[in-house]
Order: structure tokens, then sequence, then C-alpha cells
């Protein structure tokens, strides 16, 4: 049997975000981020300057369904700190800005400087997810 | 396709009360400000999830993505 179960993944999930601090789970990397909202996801935790594991959901359908049915949510970025949902692209950026982001990454406040807004039209570029 | 009607139209049917302001430049990514007293009390995560409640299993679909901004009145 070298096909994996959903079950296996959703474990793999499981054993991915109690074993990182902070990860997010992304399209593509944070070094080619395939989505805006990954990119702009990607920015927030660069600019905060704490450490971050990423797992580009792209590869394998079956990880943003076992992720999704985890988190009980829907769309991705999904960022989990301490092995908690701490949300997608809107709240981390929100919490960027408030100053929550570094205060539960546990680094110091960054200077406030605004994630730049893709616009609401910017199509994220390549594979679009096909899941429903 | 749902248009930016459609979607404030969803939320509010779904949250009483609520207000959402959406915006669509394509009918495909859309970003809504939505304001309800249904949200006090609720965490950021808690106050999305009821607005996403509104497009079970459309978001990331025909709904490619919902920007989202929640506040209470």
């Amino acid at each position: 049997m070298t096909e994996q179960a959903p079950n296996q993944i959703r474990d793999a999930i499981a054993q991915a975000i109690g074993e990182n601090p902070v990860i997010l789970f992304m399209k593509g990397t944070p070094e080619q981020p395939m989505c805006g909202f990954s990119a702009r996801t990607v920015a927030a935790l660069q600019a905060v300057g704490a450490p971050f594991a990423a797992v580009d959901i792209l590869p394998d359908p079956r990880i943003r369904q076992e992720l999704s049915a985890l988190s009980q949510w829907p769309t991705i970025p999904q960022l989990f700190v301490n092995g908690e949902f701490v949300g997608g692209c809107d709240i981390v950026t929100e919490m960027y800005e408030t100053g929550e982001l570094a205060e539960a990454l546990g680094a110091e406040p960054a200077k406030a400087k605004p994630v730049e807004e893709p616009a609401v039209g910017a199509r994220p570029m390549g594979i679009e997810n096909r899941l429903s | 396709m749902p248009t930016a009607d459609d979607v404030k139209a969803r939320i509010e049917a779904r949250i009483p009360g609520a207000t959402a302001d959406v915006q669509s430049p394509d009918n495909v990514h859309f970003s809504a400000r939505v304001v309800a007293e249904a949200f006090s009390g609720l965490s950021r995560i808690q106050q999305h999830r009821l607005v996403y409640a509104a497009f079970e299993g459309e978001l990331g679909g025909e709904i490619h993505a919902l920007q989202l901004k929640t506040e209470t009145p």
C-alpha cells in the first residue's frame, strides 16, 4: 500500500502543527508564493522577523481538504502558532498592523509599516484550488 | 457567477442585523466589510467563520477569495 489514506494525511498535518511552533500552510513557498494572499501573509511574518515553517498545499489536493477539515477554515493560507489556529490572510494582516502578531510570535513589535495591499482583483498566479 | 450584490445578500441573510459592504472587480474575488452586532464577544476567527458559513463549499471554488473585515457597530 503506497497510497496514503486521508486520515494519514490528516495525522501528518496534525503532527506538523504540533512539532512547529509557527507553521504556515500556503500556496507555493515563502520564496515563491503562488497566490497573493499567501504572499501577503508571508510578508507579514517576515516583517515580524519570527522564524516559521511553511507547507505548500498545492502538490496534493488532499492536503487542503484535510487541513480545512481539521481547522474548520475554508481558505488558504492558514497560520498556526503553538498548535493553535490563528487565522488566514486577513486576520494575520490585521494582527500585524495592531502589533498582536509580534506579540503572538514572541517577537519585538515591528515598526508599524503597512503590508502592501494587493488589489482585490489581482489574480493569484498559477494553480487555482479546484476543491469545492 | 455570484455578483457583489449576491454576496452581500447572502451575508446579510445569514447574519441577522448585519450590514455588508461588498466589492468585486470580477465576480470571483470579493472584498467585504461586515458590521454586525452578532460579532460582539467573538474572536476574529469566530467572526470570520460566521461569515464563511454563508458560503459553505463555495469559498475557494466559485468564490475564489473573500477578503474579510469584520466589525461590531
